[in-house]
């Protein structure tokens, strides 16, 4: 793979509480990880801080690509993305939505929509795209924030918690993307869930945290 | 019979396109429409400012620009009055009694109102739309303009309101602009000229053109809110 990351000794707290407490770990491989743990336990905190979102108080986050290390500057940040829990849609189309990270790109035109028309068409929201993206319904706004995601091409795609709010229907397609995105190779995915059995059916490394620590799932 | 007789009247002016009526509201919509541009481009550009960067007294200017936006038009008057009068200090421009000074009143009473609904529409954003497009590679620029994007509704309706403001007022107009026949008298000034005189038709003509401007406008924002909300 292309681009790795290393932390270590992540400590963050807010107003004083402690939410990470040295936490250390390595992606180096094009697969699944999976957290678990309790709310509360830090990993979406782990999350945003390794997508860059958040810096922490204190310890190393290091990207490498090709044995070289990578600043964290807005070259590195257009490599890698995170989904957030609530999304965040913007107030327009379904498709403008998915199109978002290739216009900052500068990316427009045939070529783009193209793009965007097929991984709309991979998260099962083709029929959907000239739609208000805040009038459709939370597990299909799930499936949008993957998609607008993937237009980009992360080489390492964060998830937090992306089936937390949705049914199981939706859950399910949510899940057979990320499959297809393992079975594809091209991407690491880094994601938080609650549901156990769900890791399970996704992990290639499963890992939990407990109250801010990370330990390995036995 | 006589309110009969002057309604009568004002509606044949109406009808008939009247050549002074439609002059007058002429200079009233160029005069109140350029005011807004002028607020708008000023004013739009500051309230994105506020809204991204933190300075000192921010708290205390924002309080200032509400409190603004109830600013007695007269008062307005009269301190541009002063501002352009001949022994004023910008009185060298001869603006004084010209549509100028009017768009200058009119803009001056525009801006804290786009300011802060503005503002209020930009601080208003959900962060998560900040963080949504931070994630997706999105340069700082780029965040304050998806935010900007996600407020226009909000920035619209300051627009609208402020457009409704200086299209009623007569206080700050009467004063700079002097209600010159044919040259800087408009709708409201009209009113209020005529009906000193006594010849009521004009005015009221004006008054039942300017109530329907203000409930044209008054939709306009009821449909722009509810597009806001709906789309949320």
């Amino acid at each position: 793979m292309s681009l790795a990351l290393t932390v270590s000794n992540i400590r963050k707290s807010y107003s004083g509480k402690p939410v990470l407490e040295d936490v250390s770990l390595s992606f180096d491989r094009n697969a699944v990880y999976v957290l678990t743990g309790p709310n509360g336990s830090g990993k979406s905190t782990f999350l945003r801080i390794c997508g860059l979102i958040e810096d922490a108080d204190s310890g190393e986050i290091v990207y490498t690509s090709e044995g070289g290390m990578l600043k964290h500057d807005i070259r590195l940040k257009r490599r890698i993305t995170l989904v957030l829990p609530r999304i965040g849609l913007f107030n327009t189309t379904v498709f403008k939505n998915a199109a978002y990270g290739l216009n900052i790109r500068g990316s427009k035109g045939a070529d783009a929509a193209r793009r965007v028309d097929e991984v709309l068409a991979f998260v099962g929201l083709a029929h959907k795209k000239d739609q208000s993206a805040l009038t459709i319904s939370s597990g299909e706004r799930q499936r949008l924030g993957i998609a607008r995601a993937l237009v980009i091409e992360p080489e390492i795609l964060f998830l937090d918690e992306p089936t937390a709010s949705i049914d199981e229907k939706n859950s399910a397609i949510v899940e057979d993307i990320i499959l297809d995105l393992k079975a594809g190779g091209r991407t690491t995915v880094i994601m938080t869930t609650h549901d156990k059995d769900q890791a399970g059916r996704l992990a290639d490394s499963w890992l939990t945290m407990h109250a801010g620590k990370l330990i390995p799932h036995p | 019979m006589f309110l009969a007789e002057s309604f009568k009247t004002a509606l044949s002016l109406i009808v008939n396109l009247n050549a002074e009526l439609l002059g007058i509201i002429f200079l009233s919509l160029k005069v109140s429409g350029s005011a807004l541009v002028i607020a708008t481009l000023i004013g739009l550009p500051l309230a994105a400012l506020m809204g991204f960067r933190k300075f000192p007294l921010k708290g205390v200017f924002v309080s200032l620009l509400n409190t603004f936006m109830g600013l007695p038009p007269v008062v307005a008057g009269l301190l541009i009055y002063l501002f352009l009068s001949r022994s004023g200090p910008l009185g060298f421009m001869g603006l004084l009694y010209t549509p100028s000074a009017m768009i200058i009143a009119q803009s001056i009473l525009a801006f804290p109102i786009i300011v802060s609904l503005s503002y209020a529409a930009i601080v208003g954003v959900d962060p998560i739309i900040s963080q949504a497009s931070r994630s997706l590679g999105a340069a700082q620029s780029q965040v304050s303009l998806t935010i900007m994007k996600e407020a226009r509704f909000g920035i619209m309706s300051g627009i609208i309101a402020a457009f409704g403001r200086v299209m009623a007022e007569v206080g700050a107009i009467l004063i700079v602009g002097g209600n010159i026949a044919g040259y800087t008298r408009v709708m409201t000034t009209t009113i209020a000229l005529e009906t000193d005189k006594g010849d009521f038709e004009l005015a009221l003509a004006l008054g039942i053109i300017l109530l329907s401007i203000s409930l044209g406008i008054n939709f306009l924002l009821h449909l722009v809110q509810r597009k806001g909300a709906v789309e949320r």
